[in-house]
C-alpha cells in the first residue's frame, strides 16, 4: 500500500468537500474492493475519504411502495431486514448471496454499484426493478446508471446517497456463481413491475443489461415456458477460464426460466 | 487403560493455544533489530536477464541491503539440491543447476532475481519496485505438451527436449504378451490436474546471525527442520551444523509444500550473515501461488487387459509428468517410486509396466503434495477398473472382488516391487458399500431422473504406501538419505515427561497422539506429558512429517524409546524394592514385585533416577532419558474403499456430491477423532481436485489462476456430511501396528468422485471428462 492521507467524513457535505480538496481522492465505503486494490498497489490515491461515520447514508426505509436503501447500508442489513423481506423478498435474498458473511458485513450497496463490477449482483436488482440512484447532486435511473465495465454515470466526486427500489408485483433473482469467487457467472433478475416485465442480466457481459427479447416474450405470457428454447446471444458475452460465451448465453436462459418460475 | 490412552478420542491438547490465538507461527516471531526482506520476482515465464540495476532502489529510505543473483554467484555458494536421484533408461536424470537467485535467466513467473532488505516491510516493498531488471523475454513452454513438441523452447541447456528422465518399471515385452491373450482391453486417457497447495499459513522465514557465537538461526515454515538444516547447511551455504539452528515453530498446514528446501530460506540466512541483523520474510498469498511447489500434473494413457471373467491380466501405463522449471527437493521420486510402485492397487494384476517421462516446463516446480504419486496411481487404477467394469457389463464392485488380493495372501509381493504387509480389501469394500447403501442406488437414480437430474455412483478401492520409509529400500531406489526417525523420552524427576520427536506437527495433532501413547505406556496423566518438535537445537535428529510417517515411523521410535525407559525404570524399581530385576512387573504406572504386594510408583522411580540418596551408581547410571532411532522394515499399506454419489444438473452442469462413504484400514488407531479429522480433510482435498481446483497456465506461462478469485478452493458447502469408519488389520512390522491416515482421503476421493461423475454422464454418451469437473466442463461435455 502506498501512503495516503486518511479522512473521516462526518456528513455527505463534509465528504464531498474533503474529496474535492484532495488532489486525487477516493471515497471509501466498506473498503471491500478499495482496500485490496490499494494493498496490491493497483491504485495510488492521495486521499481516502471514509464514509463509515456518515450516519445519514445508512439505513433502510419503506414508504409509498418503495424501498430506499442508504448507500452505506451493508448487504447483511438488507438480507436481514424484515421490511425488505416484506416488500421485495428477492432483494433480501440477493443480498444474502453476495460473498461471505465478512463481506456482507462490510460491503455496501453504494460501494457495489459505484464500482460496477460486471459480475456483481446488485446491478441486476437495480436494473431489474427499475430503481433510482440518488446522489448528492441528482437522481439517476438505473437504466442510465451502469454505463460499462466498471463504469457508471457518476461524475467526479459525486456521492451515491441511496437507492430507491419500487416494489414489484413479483420478482426473483437466480445466480449461477463462479465456483472460485462466487460472484455471478450469470445472474438474472426478473421482475413484473407496474411498467412491465424486466429481465436484467449480470455476469454474462461487460456490464449489466436487459434481455429485451425475453421481456417481450414474458409480457404476453409470464411463465417459464414462454422462455423455452431462448438463450442470450453469445456475441459480446464474456469468455474466460471459467465459462465460454456459449455457456454463459445458455445459462442466461436457464437462470431466467428459473427466476420466472420462482416468481410464482 | 488410562482414560486418555491409546484408542481414546482425546481432545487435542494443542487446540487451546490455536483457537485462543496463542499459536506462535513464524510470522509471529520478531527478533530485536529485525529487518524485512522482499523478493524481486520475474514477471516473465522465460527471459534472459540483461541487467539488474539496484542503484535507485538502494538509495531509497530504509534500505539496508540489496542482493542479486550475481552477488550470490560471486560468493561461490551452492544451488538448491535435489534429494532423490532417479535413473532412467538412458542413465541418471538431468539435474540442472538451481540457483536460489537467478543470475542470467529466469524460468518461471515468480523466479527470484533479487532480495531487498529494509528497515520495514513497506520500505522493502517500495525499494523492490524500484529495482530495475531488464529482461529479454524468451518463448516459454508452459505445459507438458508444449515442452515435448519439436522445437520447443528449452528450459535448461542441459536437458535437450526438456526431458529430465525417461524411466520405466517392468518388462514391457512381457506385459505385451499378457495383452496378446486378452479377452478385453480397456484404454483410458487422463489428466491428473496440477494443484496449488494453499496451506492456510503462507511460507515465511526469519533468519538471524549472532556475531558473538557465530551461530545462524533460521525460523521457517517447514515440515522437516533437520532436513532443511542438512540441505542448506551442507549443500547450499556450507555452514557447519553445530552453528546452524533451524526452528519450525507452529506451522499452519503443509500438505507437502513445506517439505522442500526453498530459495528464500537460504537467501535469508545468507543475507542475515551479511547484514548481521535478523531478517524476516513472509510470502503474500499471490507470492505463494507462484513459488510454493505445485502438485500432480500428469498426462497418462493406460491400458488394462482382462480375461473373459474379468480377471486382470496386465496393466500398461504411460505417463508424462511435469517437473516445472527446476527440480524441487523430492520431485523426481514422486511420479516414479511413489507412483508406478502402487499401480497394482488392491489387485492381483500379474504383469505391470509403467513408463514415465519427466518434463521440464516454464512453470513453478512440481513436487510432493498430499499423497504424492499415490493419488495419481490410484486415479489411474481406479478409473480404469471402473471403466472396464462398465465396458464388460460387470458390476464395478464385483469386478474388484474378483481381482482383490485375498486377505490370506499377505505378505503379498506385487509385480511392481512392493510387498504389501496386511489388509482386508473385501472387508473395507463391503463396509463402504453398506454405508453408501449401494444396493439402493438404482432406486435413487430413478427418483433423480424424475426430477431431471443425472445421478451416478463411483467407487475407489485405493492403496497407499506410507510410513516412509525403509531406508535400505529407498536407498536402492535413489534416495540420497535414509528415512529413519528419532524420538527422545525425557522423564523428569517428578515423573512428568517431555517427548522430543523428529517428526513435525503442522495440523496433525502430534502433541496429543504421542502423549496418549506415553500416558498409556507409563501410566502418567496425559497432562504430565509435553511433546516438543521442530527445533534442531532440542531434538537429536529427525526426518520430519510427510508420507503419513509420523505415527508409523516416529511413533515407533517413541515405542522403542519407551521400551528403553521401562527397562531402565524396572532396574531402578528392583533396586528400590531390593528385588531381582526379572521379578519386576510394570502396569498402570506401578512397579510390582511379581507375586507380592510390594510396589513402587513411576514417580518414585523417576525421582530415584535423578536425586537418590542411595544408588548403585557403579551398576546403574542415574537419569531416565532415553533416545531411540527407528528404521521401518517395510512401508505400511493403508487401504480402503471410498464410495461417492453425485447428482448432476444437466441444465447447468453443476455437480453436487450427495453422499460420500469411506471405510479405511489404517492399522491400529491411537485417537479415532483425529483420524476422522484427517479423513475428512483428505476427502475434501480430493473433492477439490476432482471438482474445483484447476491450476491454469496460459501458453505464455502466465498463471491464470493466481488468486482465490480464479483458483477454487473447496469450501464447507461443497461437500456433504461424510460417513467414515475404520476396519483394522494391524501393521505386522511396527511396534504400534499403525499404518497412517494422513493422505488416504486425498488419495481415494478423486477417483471415487470422478467415477461417480462418469457414471452419471455415461447415459448421455459422455465417455471422458477431466478433472476438475467444473460446471462449464460438464455442460460442455453434455453438449459436445
Ligand atoms: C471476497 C469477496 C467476495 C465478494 N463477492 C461478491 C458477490 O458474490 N457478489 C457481489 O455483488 N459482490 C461481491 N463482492 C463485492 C462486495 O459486495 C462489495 O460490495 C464491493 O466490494 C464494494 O465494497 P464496499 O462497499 O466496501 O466499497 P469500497 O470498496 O469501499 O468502494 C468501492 C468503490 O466504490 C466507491 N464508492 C463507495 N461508496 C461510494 C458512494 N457512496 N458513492 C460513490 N462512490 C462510492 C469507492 O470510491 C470505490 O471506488 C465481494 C467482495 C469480496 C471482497
Amino acid at each position: 500500500m502506498h501512503d495516503f492521507t486518511y479522512h473521516a467524513a462526518g456528513s455527505v457535505a463534509d465528504a464531498a468537500a474533503k474529496a474535492a480538496a484532495g488532489e486525487d481522492a477516493v471515497l471509501m465505503a466498506g473498503g471491500m474492493t478499495l482496500l485490496p486494490t490499494l494493498k496490491q498497489r493497483l491504485a495510488q490515491p492521495s486521499d481516502v475519504v471514509d464514509l463509515g461515520g456518515v450516519a445519514e447514508l445508512r439505513g433502510i426505509r419503506v414508504e409509498g411502495g418503495a424501498v430506499t436503501v442508504g448507500a452505506m447500508t451493508v448487504h447483511d442489513a438488507v438480507e436481514n431486514s424484515s421490511e425488505v423481506a416484506a416488500a421485495i423478498p428477492a432483494l433480501a435474498a440477493l443480498a444474502g448471496h453476495i460473498g461471505d458473511p465478512q463481506v456482507r458485513n462490510r460491503g455496501t450497496i453504494g460501494g457495489s454499484i459505484a464500482n460496477n463490477d460486471p459480475a456483481a449482483d446488485y446491478p441486476a436488482a437495480l436494473v431489474g426493478l427499475g430503481a433510482t440512484v440518488c446522489t448528492d447532486r441528482r437522481e439517476i435511473a438505473a437504466d442510465d446508471f451502469f454505463t460499462g465495465m466498471f463504469e457508471t454515470a457518476l461524475e467526479e466526486g459525486e456521492i451515491v446517497t441511496s437507492v430507491r427500489f419500487p416494489a414489484p408485483q413479483a420478482a426473483a433473482y437466480m445466480k449461477f456463481p463462479n465456483p472460485a469467487s462466487r460472484y455471478a457467472i450469470v445472474g438474472v433478475f426478473v421482475a413484473r413491475t407496474a411498467g412491465g416485465v424486466r429481465v436484467a442480466v449480470t455476469g454474462a457481459a461487460g456490464c449489466v443489461y436487459r434481455e429485451t427479447a425475453m421481456e417481450a416474450a414474458l409480457e404476453g405470457n409470464f411463465s417459464a415456458a414462454a422462455l423455452d428454447g431462448m438463450t442470450a446471444s453469445a456475441d459480446d458475452l464474456n469468455e474466460d477460464i471459467h465459462a465460454s460465451a456459449e455457456y454463459r448465453a445458455h445459462l442466461v436462459g436457464v437462470m431466467a426460466r428459473r427466476a420466472v418460475a420462482a416468481c410464482g | 487403560m488410562p482414560k486418555d490412552g491409546i484408542g481414546a478420542s482425546v481432545k487435542r491438547k494443542e487446540d487451546y493455544r490455536f483457537i485462543t490465538g496463542q499459536g506462535a507461527y513464524t510470522d509471529d516471531i520478531d527478533r530485536p533489530g529485525q529487518a524485512w526482506a522482499v523478493f524481486v520476482r520475474s514477471p516473465h515465464a522465460h527471459a534472459r536477464i540483461a541487467s539488474v540495476d539496484t542503484g535507485a532502489a538502494a538509495a531509497m529510505p530504509g534500505v539496508v541491503k540489496i542482493l542479486t543473483g550475481a552477488d550470490y554467484a560471486a560468493d561461490g555458494l551452492g544451488g538448491l539440491p535435489c534429494g532423490w536421484q532417479v535413473t532412467g533408461k538412458d542413465g541418471p536424470m538431468v539435474e540442472p543447476p538451481h540457483p536460489p537467485l537467478a543470475a542470467d535467466r529466469v524460468r518461471h513467473v515468480g523466479d527470484q532475481v533479487a532480495v531487498v532488505i529494509a528497515n520495514s516491510a513497506a520500505e522493502a516493498r517500495d525499494a523492490a519496485e524500484a529495482v530495475a531488471v531488464e529482461y529479454e523475454p524468451l518463448a516459454a513452454a508452459a505445459s507438458i505438451d508444449a515442452a515435448l513438441s519439436p522445437g520447443a523452447p528449452q528450459v535448461h541447456d542441459e536437458a535437450p527436449g526438456n526431458l529430465c528422465y525417461d524411466w520405466e518399471l517392468g518388462d514391457k515385452a512381457d506385459v505385451d504378451g499378457a495383452f496378446a491373450g486378452a479377452h478385453h482391453v480397456t484404454r483410458i486417457e487422463l489428466v491428473n490436474n496440477r494443484l496449488v497447495p494453499n496451506a492456510m499459513e503462507p511460507r515465511a522465514a526469519v533468519a538471524e546471525y549472532d556475531r558473538a557465537t557465530r551461530e545462524y538461526t533460521l525460523y521457517t515454515t517447514s515440515q522437516n527442520p533437520h532436513v532443511i538444516r542438512l540441505l542448506m547447511g551442507a549443500f547450499v551455504l556450507q555452514l557447519p551444523e553445530h552453528r546452524l539452528r533451524v526452528v519450525a515453530p507452529d506451522v499452519g498446514g503443509g500438505f507437502g509444500s513445506k517439505i522442500f528446501h526453498y530459495a528464500e530460506e537460504a537467501i535469508l540466512t545468507w543475507a542475515a550473515g551479511k547484514v548481521a541483523r535478523p531478517i524476516k520474510w513472509t510470502a503474500e498469498r499471490a507470492e505463494s501461488f507462484v513459488t510454493d511447489a505445485h502438485g500432480r500434473d500428469h498426462v497418462t494413457v493406460a491400458e488394462l487387459a482382462l480375461d473373459a471373467d474379468g480377471r486382470f491380466l496386465g496393466l500398461k501405463v504411460d505417463t508424462k509428468a511435469n517437473m516445472g522449471a527446476y527440480l524441487s527437493t523430492f520431485a523426481p521420486c514422486v511420479p516414479t517410486y511413489l507412483y508406478a510402485t502402487l499401480l497394482a492397487g488392491q489387485y492381483t494384476t500379474p504383469k505391470i509396466w509403467c513408463g514415465v517421462q519427466a518434463v521440464f516446463t516454464h512453470t513453478v516446480p512440481v513436487d510432493a503434495y498430499r499423497g504424492a504419486g499415490r493419488p495419481e496411481a490410484t486415479f489411474v487404477v481406479e478409473r480404469i477398473v471402473e471403466t472396464a467394469a462398465h465396458e464388460m457389463g460387470i458390476d464395478p464392485a464385483e469386478l474388484r472382488r474378483r481381482n482383490f488380493v485375498p486377505s490370506d495372501a499377505f505378505p503379498y509381493q506385487t509385480p511392481v516391487a512392493l510387498v504389501y504387509d496386511s489388509g482386508d480389501y473385501e472387508g473395507t469394500l463391503a463396509a463402504a458399500l453398506a454405508d453408501a447403501d449401494y444396493d439402493g442406488f438404482a432406486a435413487r437414480r430413478a427418483e433423480a431422473e424424475s426430477r431431471g437430474k443425472l445421478r451416478g455412483i463411483g467407487l475407489s478401492a485405493y492403496i497407499e504406501a506410507c510410513g516412509i520409509a525403509p531406508s535400505a529400500v529407498v536407498g536402492s531406489l535413489g534416495a540420497r538419505a535414509g528415512l529413519y526417525e528419532c524420538g527422545e523420552v525425557r522423564v523428569h524427576p517428578t515423573g512428568s515427561v517431555t517427548f522430543f520427536t523428529g517428526t513435525h506437527s503442522h495440523g496433525q495433532g502430534h502433541e496429543t497422539t504421542f502423549a496418549q501413547i506415553i500416558a498409556e505406556r507409563l501410566g502418567v496423566d496425559i497432562d504430565a506429558v509435553e511433546v516438543v518438535h521442530g527445533d534442531t537445537s532440542k531434538i537429536p535428529f529427525g526426518m520430519g512429517t510427510y508420507g503419513s510417517r509420523s505415527l508409523a515411523v516416529g511413533g515407533s521410535a517413541l515405542a522403542r524409546a519407551l521400551d528403553k525407559v521401562e527397562t531402565k525404570a524396572k532396574r531402578i524399581a528392583a533396586h528400590l524394592m531390593e528385588a531381582s530385576e526379572a521379578d519386576i512387573e510394570f502396569a498402570d504406572g506401578q512397579f510390582t514385585v511379581a507375586g507380592t504386594d510390594r510396589s513402587v510408583g513411576f514417580g518414585d522411580v523417576a525421582l530415584t533416577a535423578y536425586v537418590p540418596h542411595n544408588y548403585p551408581i557403579e551398576e546403574l547410571e542415574p537419569g531416565l532419558d532415553e533416545t531411540a532411532y527407528y528404521d521401518p522394515a517395510n512401508f505400511t499399506f493403508p487401504a480402503g474403499c471410498h464410495v461417492c454419489e453425485v447428482e448432476i444438473d444437466p441444465d447447468t452442469g453443476a455437480v453436487e456430491i450427495v453422499n460420500f462413504a469411506a471405510s479405511d484400514d489404517f492399522g491400529n488407531v491411537i485417537n479415532p477423532m483425529i483420524v476422522e479429522g484427517q479423513v475428512h480433510g483428505g476427502i475434501v482435498q480430493g473433492v477439490g481436485q476432482a471438482l474445483l481446483e484447476g491450476c491454469v497456465y496460459g501458453d505464455d506461462g502466465q498463471l491464470a489462476t493466481g488468486s482465490y478469485m480464479d483458483y477454487t478452493m473447496p469450501r464447507a458447502d461443497d461437500v456433504p456430511s461424510f460417513t467414515v469408519s475404520t476396519r483394522t488389520t494391524p501393521c505386522p512390522h511396527n511396534p504400534l501396528g499403525a499404518k497412517g491416515c494422513g493422505e488416504a482421503g486425498a488419495i481415494a476421493a478423486p477417483a471415487a468422485v470422478m467415477n461417480a461423475v462418469h457414471d452419471a454422464l455415461g447415459s448421455r454418451g459422455v465417455s471422458r471428462i477431466d478433472m476438475p469437473a467444473t460446471p462449464a466442463r460438464v455442460w460442455q461435455a453434455l453438449n459436445a
